[in-house]
């Protein structure tokens, strides 16, 4: 019997410390960030770090300003949101309010599997597609552009987000509707007026979790975003987004030197963006999730 | 069911434990530049020489030369001569870097097939990468802006043109980084106002060659030393190469190997 | 009557929606299948690369692929599965629960190159692995991980609890509970959960870029201290390296329907499990 109860114990406390691996990895990760990228403060400051306009690191001596680089970002995530957001509740809600049984039962699946399509082989159409359509249509020095990277981002954070979106919309309680239905309105002032404003935070989560993978995506914006670290002037102008930066750089950034130091700086910023990000998501969700009496 | 459980587990472990396979395993790592000489190479010698397995992988320069002295790889190429400070590091760890040529490199400064652009001066070519001249009428061209492209600026084709071409001055900060030789050709090729450099092995019938000072790259300007844009391309052994590196760049340099070296588009030494 | 106008044309914008989304991915899919049919072919798929890989097959790429997800999913599954029974089973409300379970959705948030840069830093350089499939493997596992625990959880939660006090009732210990009755009740469903991040492992690029990827090897990896080549890193890399830019784009075209295909059948295959399964929760 004691063996037993030792036995027992003994799972209990291998769980529980197992238990702990994703916040030990997650901890671990913020660790080698910092250890690795806080030196590059200290030699040239953080907010010349953070607000330099030149991103020269391998020069001598050596420009670390990563402003283009966060603007590069940036441009890219909001032009992607502009095309990820329109696309992905609209297709969410047509899946819930349109189509009906069969339908939604055969195009969500869809959805789903479209959203696993590795980011190469997005980055593999803009590079050989998107990049030649995109110059000879606006007759553009090159077709590796800002604007390149956003439709391509956008178009992959389009399942996810409406995933998520249509997820909460399902869970938007029926007796809802009723109730609109029942005080004379019709469908579209239902959807409208009821239930997105019911759904409302649900589907904000999904669109920021659409806009964290933007953020982070390395792949395509390294083969299509044009890699030029200037302070982007319009979406027809190439960008290097931080992301790109860090793969196409660590390659060739020896160990230990300034230039590894900044990479790893640049990832922890990203890694602190994206946090944020999720945070977001995080609180928006639970509330969602309270507002309407679901648990977990 | 015990059982079977057991040889599960243990194909599991014996999968993480069959580990030291016998092989003569070279690892190659470093310049872009160098990644098709390397890869070929590698590829016709392993043909020949069975047991013998060697790895590619890219990076860039730097990287090659620090995994060198790190151990990490057993040759780092490179498309420029080690640095002092490269050379201090590796005393450091004990290791000693030897220098192998294994082909001559002319970097070619091209423009798409459409330009009127046929020839500039190395000061021109400068003032073109520093933007100090944006527009191609300056040059007596169409008018235009002129769209530059660079390699990524820890490449070693990067290195090299600042050195021979641009004297230490900054590449413009809106010219297209690129990441490849490729890449940067891709482009030059779909882009009617580009301009840019490319290792002589990236030439395509899509790019047009500029004169440099009178001289246009090709393989006889590059070996004669006449063209001004010239680098050796080197391999880096740790030590007196031995055993099957020693055979490998005995391989590179003999005859067969630079004939490779020449199908991959850069100028063999013999 | 202006109403009905209205409701129209917003139900016609929001089916605009879905059109685009669905023709543009169905655009993509469609590009690669027909620039890449032509290129597979038995021996693509069999044969080693040659003529510096413009010809010959993609086999040990594909190899590649397979060991560092098979290296993933031995890190990661049981990792994984344990701390989804820790959360669902052993301290399902607790405080600690709460943060672990915090942490597991921002580890899913972490950006892919991220965890590239990790990988490198730690399994790599600190622990000395070198590039190599293991690094690598450890490198996918870590960003498998938080997949593999949010499936288990759900597989988990969906066993009904009577089974649970039934089993404890009959003077079963917890542990006995949960290997007898839970895992087994839960299993298909934990299997899905592996089966999709199995086809969102195999396709990611950025993490292996700096721990495990070769731009060429001869053959199949030999051991897991080697690099090895693998698909989606060997698309980026014809496209970006090498001085044979049209005939290596004709190879990153196959390449790139291979993987898309091994992705969507992998991908599709759980998909079209989990619905299943879920649907019979539902009865």
């Amino acid at each position: 019997m004691a063996y037993r109860r030792i036995k027992e114990q003994a799972y209990k406390w291998i769980f529980t410390i197992l238990a702990f691996s994703s916040l030990f990895f997650l901890v671990g990760i913020v660790i080698v960030l910092f250890k690795e990228g806080t030196p590059i403060f200290q030699k040239i400051g953080f907010l010349k770090f953070i607000f330099g306009r030149k991103w020269y690191p391998t020069y001598n001596p050596p420009d670390f300003g990563i402003l283009p680089l966060i603007l590069g970002s940036l441009w890219v995530t909001v032009g992607a949101s502009l095309v990820c957001i329109p696309l992905g509740v609209g297709s969410a809600l047509y899946l819930n309010e349109i189509a009906g049984f069969k339908q939604r039962q055969f195009l969500k699946p869809v959805i789903e599997l479209l959203a696993s399509i590795p980011s190469v082989v997005y980055g593999f159409f803009g590079l050989v597609v998107v990049t030649p359509f995109l110059q000879r249509l606006f007759n553009l020095p090159t077709g590796m552009t800002a604007l390149n990277a956003s439709l391509i981002l956008g178009l992959m954070a389009t399942p996810t987000v409406c995933s998520i979106a249509e997820d909460a919309l399902s869970y938007v309680p029926h007796s809802f509707r009723e109730a609109s239905f029942a005080v004379g309105a019709d469908r579209w002032q239902t959807l409208t007026r009821v239930v997105i404003p019911a759904a409302g935070s649900g589907i904000s989560t999904g669109i920021i979790l659409g806009m964290s993978r933007a953020i982070g995506e390395t792949m395509t914006v390294l083969m299509v975003a044009g890699g030029a670290a200037v302070i982007p002037g319009t979406f027809l102008e190439p960008v290097r987004p931080m992301t790109a930066a860090i793969a196409a750089e660590m390659g060739e950034a020896p160990m230990g030197g300034s230039h590894y130091h900044a990479l790893f700086a640049i990832a922890l910023i990203l890694f602190l963006i994206t946090f944020v990000f999720n945070i977001i998501a995080e609180i928006v969700s639970r509330r969602f999730r309270i507002k309407l009496g679901l648990n977990g | 069911m015990k059982r079977l459980r057991m040889f599960a587990l243990m194909g599991i472990l014996g999968l993480g434990l069959v580990i030291p396979c016998y092989a003569e395993k070279i690892v190659l790592a470093g310049s872009t530049t160098v990644l098709p000489i390397a890869q070929k190479t590698a590829e016709v010698f392993m043909e020949e020489n069975p047991a013998a397995d060697i790895s590619v992988r890219g990076g860039g320069s730097s990287v090659g030369i620090a995994a060198l002295i790190d151990g990490t790889c057993d040759i780092a190429d490179a498309s420029r001569a080690i640095k002092d400070t490269e050379i201090q590091k590796a005393a450091a760890n004990g290791r000693d870097p030897v220098a192998h040529i294994v082909a001559m490199d002319g970097i070619a400064v091209v423009v798409n097939k459409s330009s009127s652009i046929s020839k500039l001066s190395k000061k021109q070519a400068r003032e073109i990468f520093t933007g100090k001249i944006s527009d191609w009428s300056q040059l007596g061209g169409k008018a235009g802006k002129i769209v530059v492209v660079s390699r990524d600026t820890s490449s070693g084709t990067f290195e090299a043109f600042g050195e021979l071409v641009m004297k230490g001055e900054k590449v413009m900060p809106g010219a297209l980084m690129q990441a490849s030789n490729q890449e940067v050709a891709q482009i030059i090729a779909q882009t009617p106002q580009a301009i840019g450099y490319v290792g002589l092995g990236f030439m395509s019938g899509e790019l047009k060659p500029v004169e440099i000072d009178g001289v246009m790259p090709s393989k006889e300007t590059v070996l004669s030393g006449e063209y001004p844009v010239t680098r050796p391309l080197f391999m880096y052994s740790n030590g007196k190469p031995q055993g099957i590196t020693k055979e490998y760049l005995d391989f590179v340099k003999s005859k067969k190997g630079q004939e490779l070296v020449e199908t991959q588009g850069y100028v063999g030494l013999k | 009557m202006k109403k009905d106008v209205v409701q129209k044309l917003g139900f016609s914008l929001i089916f605009l929606c879905i059109l685009t989304t669905v023709f543009f991915l169905g655009t993509i899919i469609y590009f690669i299948f027909v620039k890449g049919a032509p290129i597979i072919s038995w021996d693509f798929l069999t044969k080693v690369p040659r003529n510096a890989m413009t010809e010959g097959g993609v086999a040990p790429i594909i190899a590649g692929t397979f060991y560092l997800t098979l290296g993933a999913m031995i890190f990661s599954v049981p990792l994984g599965l344990a701390c989804a029974i820790y959360i669902c089973e052993y301290s399902p409300k607790s405080f600690i629960v709460n943060i672990i379970r915090i942490s597991i959705n921002n580890l899913a948030g972490v950006p892919s190159v991220v965890f590239g840069l990790f990988g490198l830093a730690v399994f790599v350089n600190f622990l000395g692995f070198g590039v190599s499939i293991l690094s690598g493997s450890l490198t996918l596992g870590i960003l498998a991980l938080p997949l593999i625990i949010s499936a288990s959880q759900e597989a988990l939660v969906a066993v009904p609890h009577s089974i649970r006090e039934a089993s404890l009732s009959l003077g079963a210990s917890k542990w006995e509970t949960i290997k007898r009755i839970v895992l087994p009740a839960a299993l298909p469903g934990i299997l899905t959960g592996v089966i999709l991040s199995v086809g969102r492992v195999a396709g990611e690029t950025a993490p292996i870029l700096f721990t495990a990827a070769a731009f060429y090897k001869r053959g199949y990896p030999k051991n897991i201290f080697n690099e090895a080549m693998a698909l989606p890193y060997h698309i980026y890399a014809l496209m970006t390296e090498g001085a044979h830019p049209d005939k290596q784009k004709a190879v990153a075209y196959g390449c790139s329907l291979v993987l898309l295909l091994l992705v969507l059948f992998i991908s599709g295959f759980a998909i079209i499990l989990r619905q299943r399964q879920r649907s019979s929760y539902a009865q």
